[in-house]
Order: structure tokens, then sequence, then C-alpha cells
């Protein structure tokens, strides 16, 4: 009965089309639950029935609120560090007084929402991933549904909206931190004053870098809280289960950021000259 | 073995399934599962694990669909429902999960009320009061304030049983109340299901392995096997049945029927369905 499997030279290209069958899986998953989403997040309150605000405020404090030390902590760093590799290289063209400006733009249109995201991705999406799973493997999922009460409307909607309102939060958090970053490293070492780190920050740096930016910690928000939420819902297989869905949730949350991230730069500087 | 009717319920029939078949990749987990229960009945569905009970469960509460088969919960068919039509029949029966399945960012209390919330227009103060209530029913007055954490396990089954009966429901389904509990906290949980029954007229579908709790509680008895219904009828009728499985299950015996000893290979085939003729011919 038991059945030994030689290797086969077509194994690899077997492992391949799995991983690209669990990434269409994962993004149709994601999909339908988002669409869910939509219709008790938007269409579902026009026939009475809200979102629970009391949820949605525990969520704003959980993933927004306590995100605030690490995103700001860590956007302080980069900005610092951004700020001396970018001075000592532009000082080699004896432009070093205009590192505030480089700093500035990176940040507002790339690096505050990118950073802030990726931090949230490990915070607060694996937080999702491993309490949703956890509830799941608890039969708390069940119980909702056996309650005439749908899962997406109780747990995914608090996450989503949270998420959506603070990301872009946060992301200007990230900006604001960077560019204070950057001004420390500008007056401890170059003693720039604060007005001609200013001037020379913002004469660059225009709304439209700031709204494209946020723009994006929008969309990044769906895509942590979708892809987080699904791989929390969909575990199976008890503890090992919950630990996997954490992870992929991470890893899925970080590559879809980045590939996002690629397409909106391609639209907003390259098609519509933004 | 008494076996139902083919076709839809009669009138004081509040559950009944026809002919069930559910597979999982290939393997029926359920062939052919019929019972009915009448109402202010308790139904015990028993057998070993990996039987079918639970999956059974399941489909009767609209968490999986039959493959095959027909379900009825208060003379409506089912079997075809989706989660939208299921939601109004939902409201009419209560789940008691095997875990209590309480919701651990709640209270008590919260746990308690959270279907009087969602599902009805009553005032919050009347609200509390049937809450109340309810953790008295089941004999835990004064702990509404704790969180799930804070309980025993059987107490946290009480507080899944008191969330269960919130709404008044006129059929209540168990998923193992005795599994995980001792002796003593066993006994209580089989008398709030006889209490129900005596005082509300609750109808219940019990799912356990536990023989002394379902001989106690049951008017009517399923033992799966399987997959397959083995024995249906009676506790009497089930106690002096003449199978030789369904009375290794009574006496507990380690070997029997369902062999002490088994290999790696027989068991594939069993979960397969291709050696039952041989433990059943033993």
């Amino acid at each position: 009965m038991t059945n030994i499997r030689l290797p086969s030279i077509l194994d690899p290209v077997a492992i391949i089309g799995k991983k690209f069958l669990d990434i269409i899986k994962l993004i149709g998953g994601v999909g339908l639950l988002l669409s869910d989403t939509f219709f008790w997040g938007i269409i579902a309150p026009l026939t009475g029935k809200f979102p629970d605000r009391k949820s949605i405020e525990k969520q704003l404090i959980d993933e927004g609120v306590n995100s605030v030390p690490i995103v700001g902590l860590l956007s302080f760093t980069v900005g610092l560090i951004l700020a001396m590799q970018t001075s000592f290289n532009l000082e080699k063209l004896g432009a070093a007084t205009y590192f505030p400006a480089l700093v500035a733009v990176a940040t507002v249109r790339e690096l505050g929402p990118l950073i802030s995201s990726i931090i949230i991705s490990g915070r607060v999406g694996a937080s999702i991933a491993a309490e949703l799973g956890t509830m799941v493997v608890a039969e708390e999922i069940d119980a909702l549904r056996s309650m005439s009460l749908h899962p997406v409307r109780f747990l995914v909607i608090p996450r989503v909206i949270a998420l959506f309102i603070m990301l872009p939060c946060l992301a200007m958090l990230a900006n604001v931190a960077s560019i204070a970053g950057a001004f420390v490293f500008g007056a401890s070492t170059l003693d720039m004053s604060f007005a001609s780190f200013k001037q020379m920050a913002f004469e660059y740096m225009t709304d439209t870098d700031v709204w494209t930016g946020l723009l994006k910690a929008a969309v990044f928000s769906f895509l942590i809280s979708g892809i987080s939420c699904y791989n929390g819902l969909t575990v199976t297989g008890g503890a090992e289960g919950v630990g996997r869905a954490t992870t992929r949730s991470v890893v899925f949350s970080i590559f879809a950021i980045i590939i996002a991230d690629g397409i909106f730069t391609a639209v907003f500087y390259y098609l519509l000259k933004l | 073995m008494i076996i139902p009717e083919l076709g839809p319920p009669k009138e004081n029939i509040i559950v009944k399934a026809n002919n069930l078949v559910k597979e999982f990749e290939g393997r029926r987990v359920l062939d052919n599962v019929s019972f009915e229960v009448k109402k202010g009945e308790v139904l015990v569905i028993m057998g070993g694990s990996g039987c079918g009970k639970s999956t059974t469960l399941r489909i009767l509460i609209g968490l999986e669909k039959a493959d095959e088969g027909n379900v009825w919960l208060f003379n409506e068919n089912i079997t075809a429902y989706d989660d939208k039509q299921f939601d109004a029949i939902r409201k009419r029966f209560g789940v008691l999960f095997q875990s209590g399945a309480l919701f651990n960012s709640m209270t008590v209390g919260e746990n308690v009320s959270l279907p009087l919330h969602q599902h009805t227009e009553l005032d919050e103060n009347v609200i509390q009061i049937i809450m109340r209530m309810k953790l008295e029913m089941v004999g835990l007055t004064g702990f509404e304030h704790l969180k799930p954490a804070e309980i025993s396990g059987g107490m946290k089954k009480r507080v899944g049983l008191a969330r269960a009966i919130a709404l008044d429901p006129e059929l209540v389904f168990y998923d193992e109340p005795s599994a995980g509990l001792d002796p003593v906290m066993s006994a209580v949980i089989d008398e709030l299901i006889l209490d129900l029954k005596k005082k509300m007229n609750i109808t219940s579908v019990v799912v356990t392995h536990h023989m002394d709790s379902a001989f106690k509680i049951a008017d009517k008895m399923v033992m799966l096997y399987q997959g397959r219904v083995l024995a249906y009828g009676t506790p009497d009728e089930i106690r002096n049945s003449d199978d030789p499985v369904v009375q290794q299950f009574i006496s507990g015996s380690a070997d029997g029927p369902i062999p002490y000893r088994t290999s790696r290979d027989l068991y594939l085939q069993t979960l397969a369905g291709i050696a039952e003729e041989r433990i059943d011919t033993r």
C-alpha cells in the first residue's frame, strides 16, 4: 500500500507551479475578501447595518496609536542616515547644503510611506494574522457564523477601516520624523540653522509629492489588512498553521507593497508626469 | 434499527437528515447518514474519533455543505441554503462549541449579551437583566465582569451554553459538551442539558463519545462508525444491540472488532474506506 515516490527531474517545475498557484489563490482570496469588505463597509451601512464603533476605536489604538513610537523612532533614524549619506556624497560635488532638499523629497515621495508600511506589515499585519488565526483554531469564527454574525463585518471591517485611517497618518509622522532626523544631522555637524534647513527642504518639495505619498500609504493599508486578514481567516492545522499564516502575511504584504510601489512610481512620475 | 422515512419531515420533527454524504479529498467521511429529532427530544450522536460526528454537526448548523442528501431544520429544507438564507434559521438555534468558543477580547457578560445586542432591539437595561438571568441558569451568577482567560474550562463551557440560549432558541446543538471536563463538571453540563429540556422544552442534538453521559441524557441515539449509521434507536435499544462494535463502545473495551493494534497501512485503508469489510467481518 505504501507508495515510495522517486524524485523526478520535473519536481522543480512542480514546485514553481505550486508556488505560482498559491500566489494566484492568495490574490483571488484577498480580492474576494476585499469585495466582501467593500459590501460590509460601504453598502451595508447604507441599509442601517453599521460597523461596530467600539471595535474600530480599539483597532485605531492597537494598530495606529501604539505604532507611533516604533514608526517615529525608525523614521527619525532613517532620516539621519539618509542625511549623512547624501551630504557626504554631495560634498564631493560641492553641494553639501542641498542635502535637506534631497532628503525631504525622497522621504515624502517614497521613504515615509514605504518605511511606515513595511513596519506596519511586521507589527500590525503579523498580529492580525495571528489573532484571527487563533480565533479560527479556537472555533470563535464558527461561533460567530453560527450566531448569524458575519466574520467580515465583525473582525475584518474594523481592522481595514482603522488601518486605512491610521497608515496615512503614520506615513505623515514618518515624513516629519525622517526630516527631523536630517535636521538634527544638519544642525549638529554642519551648523545649519532651522530657517536655512527649512528653506532648503521645502524649496524643492511640492504638494503633489506629499499627497501622492499619502495616497500610496492608503492603498498599502488595504494590501496589508487584506492579506493579513485573509491569511488569518484561512488558517488550518492548529498552532503550526497560525505560525505559517503569520509569516506568510508579513512576507506577502511586503512583497505586495513593493510591487504596488513600483506601479505607483511608474504611473505617477512617468505616465502622469506628476 | 428504525430508519426515518425518506422525504420531508412530519410536523413535530425539528431536525431531519436524509442520506447525508460528505467527501473530503476523495475520502467518504459520511455515507448515507439519516436520523430525525422530535420536538423536545435529546438526540445523541456518538462514535469514535474520526467517525464523522463532528462533520454531521457542522452540516446541521450550516458550516459545511453535504455532497448528497437533505437536511431539514424546523421543516425547512436547508440543504442548498447559502449563508444569507441560513441567517434567519441560525437565530432559532444555539450552538455550544467544544471549547466554549468565547471571544477572549470580551468579558463573560459581553459574550452572553452579544447575540442580544446584534439581533434584538431591546433596551440595554433589559439586555443586562437577560444576560444575568442566563448566567444564573448555568450557575454562574456574578461572573459577568470576568474575562474568559480568568475562568476554568468547565465555566467557559457553561458561559458558552448561556450564550447559546441567550435568544431563547428552540434547538441547541452541543459539540462534545463533556470533553476535557472532570466528572463533576461533566455531570453539571448533563444536568443543564436535561434542565433546558424540562424547563424550556428545548430540543437538543448532542455530539459526544462519553457513554455514561450519552445514556444519561439521550431520548434517542445515533451511533456512527466509519461514516455510516451503525445503530439508531432509544438508549435501551442501543444497550441491547447485538452489534459487536456497539457493544465494544458501550463496554469501552480496548480490543474487539475495533482492534487494539493497527498497522499504518490498515489505518490508511480504513480512512479510504477499503478495509471496512475486513474489520466488520472479524
